[in-house]
């Protein structure tokens, strides 16, 4: 297998003191309340909580009862309510009205709300005008980032992606541009910054700004360049569906907060499980990049090394035997368990993804990503939607469809969207709408001229025909950005070449070798040329926005090879997908760098268009 | 040097000196008689109220600022109110008292700059007294009114005032009474004759100083020291009683043999020393009073006042300015004659050693032999502090530096740090600066109030020289003083924008944590609004420039700056606060040309205030979000008469969006819900709100085959999705019967494979197999694998000869059972494979 570490792969930074940092902060809040207190936590908080302090914690810290922000009135009995929250008005409405509650049935409590990671002034005007501001007394807790694994740290904000891109709200770039304070002032300066993006570019700035007020600290770095890369630069990649490992099980089984709850049908009981997935589990460690393809071979292997290991016992002597026992077998115990529950999960997908759907799904997926057989695609979505196999599936579809080809003819567009509607219903002309908004689902603005040849050649031949001519008229006047990125950056390797899942050669393995994602190429191209030359006509295409900066630290220090150096923070503002990280980490392989991930939080094809839908109430 | 004891005198234990601090620069006709003087302590300014006694109806008394050296400051003719009492702030401000309790405040340089009132009672029933005096926190004015009640203010810049209660019996004026801060708390303490009053917030508690002696009737005049501790009595019979402030102990009681009262009487005292004095004044005459029965008389030849200090009493006289203090330790040591304290002894030896004689090896020798030599140049270093002539700082200084020598791990922070502090304090010392600070009382005021002072007196450069020298933090140092004069310098009436920005900008450029903001709220508050935002343009930080722009309403360039900074939270802040002071068509307008801002408000309307929204999109002619807007609003609606109104308004906005579409989509969901109340009004079935396809498969799984296929033709519904879904409808059904009915309705549109699939999925395969007939060639193999009919398939297969085919076919035979059949498709897949 390719996964094995190259030796001279630098160290990573030690992140647990993110943690501790974060934790000692949450204790001295807690204790700016003293006495008892029932602490209310924001559903989503919960997971990301339960990693930097657990009850046991909270506990000590004379929290009596844990609850969890449902936006209902509240039943409790203690005098003291601390909130533990995001800064949302919701949120902050629905405290204003726990204590208006309070205070018309004459009860006195002392309120505390601690906003993670920061306060915004738009809560304060809610409390404002609900007029509980002198009521309840505020405060911040910086718990900017959570490490999920050695190289991936998030900031647990999903909501970034749709403020920022979608309803152009942009105060989560502060928050972005502190965390990366943060990481630089634990870790170090920076040498080297690139980026991409609108919202990179602000995130820089808020950054710069940050580092400009602080003291300066010269320190040997700890990281030697970031790179930012807004979303919306690649939405092709989140939308395709993931086939290595960890992207799978993310797909499926969806990974929250690092950890995953596998059912019955994986555990073979009748109970759930939730494991950890990172690099401490071994058996996962080492299929978590692998394409799915491979993973069962390697797991039946392993399973064999382990039966191996487990039959030394035999012709052993007591004195060996006891040996054994108290080194060996607890970790291959272990090792089994883990195991055990990694095949179940194989055998779980297996069943699903081998399915004939998705093997022809996969295949509709490549044929757009290489632009062939269009015609053919359109009709095969068609029918997903009229058979309403999967809502999500059907628009993520639909949006791979106008990205790669730069937008759908009118026709298509309206009759696709009207099956859409017919099948799951008006409320989703919302969703397309804002769909519309971030450019994911279009309709083509076919010149003036092709229109009318196009409907004077439909009333010449049939329709089958016509869309087939159309195809190839608009294939003509079509600047489709994509197509002319894949060719510049060559994301699809040519077809028709074998493609050995097993010996990786690029970063297509991720997409069994039908496509190099777009983020991570750029990636690779701009640390290569040290900068954005020679890809001036790329970063057209992509809008503009990029920037290459000489960081903090001077640039003489900078020079000196350290592992360092060799370290690249790479953040992904809007999300990053577990394949985009695998193949971070084999380019990193490649290059003998390491990759850290920092990204506002894990996403895939189904989190990005359910944060678009519009069901919101 | 012999004359350094020439102006001592013994009193008990210790020595008092007075040392002349300036000849005063003032030209006094009179003197200081009948003006109204008040001088800040720590060296502070003067001012003089002259010409109270009206000699004519047109003259005006003359209000006049001096320094500690008598360098005119201010002077102007005072139009105000009869004054009853001048004093001075923490911050050298100038506070007048008038009758009515009106306090006016005036600045260093006679700039007015406030006034305040010390409320209704004092104005009605006027003022007969007043003090002012300095506490923890802050300046305080205390007023005794003609109603002969005390009234309170313990900070005058957050003036909270407190009426104290009655003092019982007080006929008249009393005979004297003064503040004291204890316990956290500003009291005053009332003599009535002989009888002694504590006055807190709540009580009037008599008191009795213990020990007073008993030939006194009246208590004439009183002072508390400087830190509060103290307090000092003299009484009619000329007794000076002085003790703890509390009350609760004597320190000792002295007889001056002079009855009548005297003018002003002050603590005398330095921090840390043992001996309790106070200097008593009477016209023409000061006493000390100590511990000891003697006192030391001292003949005054002018009108003078008493300043007390920290360390000692400033005497000013309409000529001079002097210092009276105790001798402090160091120096006594020193410079007491036939002393051989090892300070002295080293002095000495320095003496000699500058005069080339082996007698400074035996001086030094002795002090050395007692292991006393550090501490003999600890002494010197400190008396170096202590003394005022720069000549007798030197020769001590000198006499440190040649005993260091002799000593191998002498600290030199002590030594280096007084040379600095003197050559600082001998500078503001100079005559034409005028603050005659003591080392002791610098260490107390700090070096920050020091800097603070010199701005005050607009003393720029010198304080800029102080900051660098003593090398304080730019932040403090250097940059607050700039700061301040730049704030001074917008207010220069005379010179252009232009000059006054360029001149700022160019000070202050590399200045490190200045902050333009402030500077431009100066330049504001003074009237420069174009100079204000010409300096804002400097200040980096948008977080600071916005709440000045909004203050001068500037609110568009506030919004833009607050976009600028990409800080939200600002522009949040900007945005509601336009909200509420522009008019709803003005605010949305503004809105309008800041996209940015404008999401931020529509992300907060969407949460707070819908219809805001709404009128948001109407303004700006948005129909298609309009559009959406309503769409939105109808789901959340529960009736159906105004779901479909509000879907009705959301066809009217598309269509002026020109999005024929979502009108269109609108409409037949319109149409849709209409068809679907119907039918539940008919039929009873739940239907209202479904998607199209929901509603058919339902329709077709109760069994209304004719509502469904009239929505089929209503709605154009493709005849694919029509097929898969009622195929599917029935199959679930299990309605076989129906569904050959369906099949053989017409050719299928989906062909007939997902016939079988279906009733496969559904476990029919006697179903299933009805329809593998009908399936085209391309499928038919697949059709008898999902039937399970390896045979058949195979048939198809060979029949077809597709080489791809018959090898899935064989994929699924299993050598064993199906020998024959395996030959037969080896055979054909070999002739396929040949074309």
């Amino acid at each position: 297998m390719a996964q094995t570490e190259r030796r001279d792969a630098p160290e990573l930074p030690d992140f647990s003191l993110l943690k501790r940092l974060a934790r000692d902060q949450l204790i001295f809040l807690l204790e700016q309340l003293p006495g008892k207190k029932d602490l209310f936590i924001d559903a989503d908080l919960m997971s990301p909580l339960d990693r930097i302090a657990n009850v046991t914690i909270l506990k000590q810290h004379e929290v009596d009862k844990l609850y969890k922000v449902e936006l209902k009135p509240i039943v409790s009995s203690s005098d003291q309510l601390c909130f533990l929250i995001r800064p949302r008005i919701q949120t902050v409405k629905w405290i204003s009205e726990v204590v208006n509650s309070d205070k018309a049935a004459g009860r006195f409590r002392r309120y505390k709300i601690i906003f993670t990671p920061q306060k915004f002034y738009a809560c304060e005007t809610v409390l404002e005008e609900q007029g509980v501001y002198g009521d309840v007394t505020t405060d911040e807790w910086n718990f900017y980032i959570l490490p999920l694994d050695d190289d991936i740290l998030s900031l647990e904000l999903p909501e970034f992606f749709r403020d920022n891109f979608l309803e152009g709200d942009q105060r989560w770039v502060t928050t972005g541009g502190s965390a990366l304070n943060l990481l630089q002032s634990v870790y170090g300066s920076f040498s080297k910054i690139y980026g991409i993006g609108r919202c990179a570019k602000m995130v820089y700035e808020s950054w710069r700004e940050l580092m400009e007020e602080g003291e300066q600290r010269t320190r040997q770095p700890e990281f030697a360049k970031v790179f930012l890369i807004d979303r919306d630069v690649d939405f092709v990649t989140p939308l395709c569906s993931q086939v290595v490992y960890e992207g799978l099980v993310d797909d499926i089984f969806r990974i929250k907060c690092g950890s995953v709850e596998f059912g019955p049908d994986v555990t073979s009981s009748d109970k759930s499980i939730k494991v950890m997935l990172n690099s401490q589990d071994k058996v996962f460690n080492e299929i978590r990049n692998e394409h799915f393809s491979n993973v069962f071979g390697f797991l039946s292997q392993k399973a064999k090394n382990l039966q191996t290991a487990y039959d030394k016992r035999r012709g052993m002597d007591i004195q060996q035997m006891k040996a054994f026992v108290a080194d060996e077998l607890k970790g291959l115990k272990q090792e089994h368990r883990l195991l055990s529950l990694h095949i179940g999960a194989s055998e779980s997908m297996m069943k699903k993804k081998t399915k004939q759907d998705f093997q022809e799904l996969l295949k509709t997926e490549h044929s757009l990503l290489e632009g062939f057989e269009i015609r053919e695609c359109i009709t095969c979505i068609e029918e997903h939607i009229n058979r309403q196999v999967s809502m999500i599936e059907s628009l993520r579809l639909l949006c791979l469809l106008s990205i790669t080809e730069n937008g759908l003819l009118s026709k298509d567009y309206r009759s696709l969207k009207a099956q859409f509607l017919q099948s799951y219903g008006i409320e989703h002309l919302l969703t397309f709408a804002n769909l519309k908004q971030l450019g994911l689902l279009e309709e083509q603005q076919a010149g003036e001229t092709l229109t009318v040849m196009e409907s004077k050649v439909g009333k010449l031949v049939n329709d089958k025909t016509a869309g087939k001519l159309t195809d190839a008229f608009s294939s003509l006047a079509k600047k489709s950005n994509f197509r002319a990125l894949s060719k510049k950056l060559t994301l699809v390797p040519k077809s028709g070449e074998e493609y050995d899942l097993r010996v990786p050669r690029d970063m297509a393995y991720i997409f069994s070798g039908a496509y190099i994602p777009l983020s991570c190429k750029l990636i690779e191209q701009v640390l290569e040329r040290d900068g954005w030359t020679g890809l001036e006509e790329v970063s057209r295409m992509l809008n503009g926005q990029e920037f290459a900066v000489t960081g903090g630290s001077n640039s003489s220090e900078a020079r000196t090879k350290t592992d360092a150096q060799r370290i690249v923070l790479v953040m992904f503002l809007g999300g990053c997908t577990f394949s985009e990280i695998s193949a971070l980490r084999f380019l990193g392989k490649e290059r003998g760098c390491r990759f850290i991930v920092l990204t506002t939080a894990i996403t895939n094809s189904a989190r990005l268009l359910e944060a678009l839908l519009d069901n919101h109430p | 040097m012999a004359f350094v004891t020439a102006n001592w005198n013994p009193l008990g234990e210790a020595f008092y000196r007075k040392i002349e601090l300036y000849e005063m620069g003032w030209n006094l006709k009179d003197g200081l008689r009948e003006c109204l003087v008040a001088a800040a302590p720590y060296g502070g300014p003067i001012a003089l109220l002259k010409g109270r006694i009206r000699r004519s109806p047109s003259a005006r008394p003359q209000l006049e600022i001096y320094s500690s050296s008598g360098l005119p400051l201010a002077s102007f003719p005072w139009k105000s109110g009869v004054v009853k009492q001048l004093g001075w702030t923490v911050t050298d401000d100038l506070l007048c008292v008038q009758e009515d309790g009106t306090v006016l405040v005036y600045d260093l340089f006679g700039g007015f700059k406030r006034h305040f009132s010390m409320g209704n009672e004092v104005s009605q029933s006027q003022v007969l007294d007043t003090k002012i005096f300095h506490s923890p926190y802050g300046t305080g004015v205390a007023i005794l009114t003609g109603a002969l009640r005390f009234t309170l203010a313990t900070n005058i810049d957050d003036i909270k005032l407190r009426r104290l209660p009655e003092v019982p019996g007080l006929q008249g004026a009393p005979s004297c009474w003064a503040v004291l801060t204890q316990d956290r708390q500003c009291k005053v303490l009332v003599a009535n004759e002989s009888q002694l009053f504590i006055l807190d917030n709540t009580a009037c508690t008599p008191v009795t100083p213990p020990g007073l002696s008993p030939e006194a009737s009246s208590i004439v005049q009183m002072c508390v020291s400087f830190s509060y501790k103290y307090l000092a009595l003299i009484t009619d019979s000329g007794h000076v009683w002085m003790g703890t402030s509390n009350l609760k102990e004597k320190l000792s009681e002295v007889d001056t043999k002079i009855k009548t009262p005297p003018k002003q009487m002050a603590w005398c005292r330095r921090p840390k020393s043992q001996q309790p004095s106070a200097v008593v004044m009477w016209d023409g005459l000061l006493l000390v009073v100590g511990e000891s029965k003697e006192t030391i008389k001292y003949h005054l030849d002018d009108e003078s006042i008493l300043v007390p200090e920290l360390d000692g009493v400033r005497i000013i006289s309409g000529t001079h300015h002097e210092l009276l203090q105790e001798v402090p330790g160091a120096c006594e040591e020193i410079f007491k004659i036939a002393s051989m304290a090892p300070g002295a002894l080293l002095l000495e030896a320095h003496k000699e050693y500058e005069k080339e004689s082996q007698k400074a090896d035996e001086y030094l020798r002795e002090i050395k032999e007692q292991s006393l030599l550090s501490e003999a140049v600890r002494q010197c270093v400190e008396a170096a502090g202590h003394e005022h002539e720069p000549e007798t700082q030197k020769t001590l200084l000198r006499a440190a530096s040649f005993g260091k020598c002799f000593l191998s791990n002498f600290p030199p922070e002590q030594f280096v740090s007084m040379c600095r502090d003197l050559r600082v304090l001998n500078a503001v010392r100079d005559y034409t600066v005028g603050i005659p600070l003591t080392h002791t009382q610098f260490k107390q005021m700090t070096l920050q109030v020091l800097i603070d002072r010199l701005v005050y007196r607009k003393l720029y450069p010198l304080a800029i020289e102080v900051c660098r020298y003593l090398k304080t933090p730019e932040y403090q140092g250097v940059s607050r003083v700039l700061k301040h004069w730049a704030c001074y310098k917008v207010q220069q009436k005379e010179e252009s924008d232009e000059v006054i920005a360029k001149a700022v900008s160019v000070k202050l450029a590399d200045a490190a944590g200045i902050s333009y903001s402030e500077i431009a709220t100066k330049a504001y508050e003074s009237g420069r609004t174009e100079l204000a935002i010409k300096l804002l343009e400097f200040e980096p930080r948008s977080g600071e420039q916005v709440p000045l722009l909004l203050k001068m309403k500037k609110s568009p360039l506030a919004l833009s700056k607050a976009i600028e900074s990409g800080d939200t939270d600002l522009v949040y802040t900007v945005v509601m606060y336009l909200k509420n002071e522009l008019n709803r068509g003005d605010f949305f307008m503004m809105l309008r040309n800041q996209p940015v801002a404008l999401s931020l408000y529509r992300q907060f309307c969407k949460h707070q205030e819908q219809d805001t929204l709404k009128d948001l999109f109407n303004q700006d002619d948005d129909h298609e979000e309009l559009g959406n807007f309503y769409v939105k609003a109808s789901y959340k609606e529960k009736r159906l008469e105004a779901r479909i109104a509000l879907l009705q308004s959301a066809v009217d906005e598309y269509y002026k969006a020109k999005n024929e579409f979502s009108a269109k989509a609108t409409e037949d969901e319109m149409r849709l819900l209409r068809f679907q109340r119907k039918l539940e009004e008919e039929k009873g079935e739940p239907l209202v709100g479904f998607p199209l396809h929901e509603t058919m498969t339902m329709l077709l799984s109760v069994g209304l085959h004719k509502h469904a296929e009239q929505l089929y033709k209503d709605f154009r519904v493709p005849d694919k999705r029509f097929w898969w879904l009622k195929l599917k409808a029935l199959a679930e059904k299990e309605d076989w019967e129906e569904l050959e009915k369906f099949a053989k309705s017409k050719k299928s549109p989906i062909g007939y494979l997902p016939f079988v699939e279906v009733c496969i999925k559904h476990h029919n395969k006697y179903e299933a197999k009805k329809y593998v007939s009908k399936v085209t060639p391309e499928q038919k193999v697949k059709a008898h694998l999902a039937v399970g009919d390896v045979e058949g398939a195979a048939e198809a297969a060979i029949e077809r000869r597709s080489e791809s085919e018959i090898s899935t076919v064989l994929s699924r035979c299993s050598s064993t059972t199906d020998h024959l059949l395996v030959e037969r498709l080896n055979r054909a897949k070999a002739t396929a494979a040949k074309k």
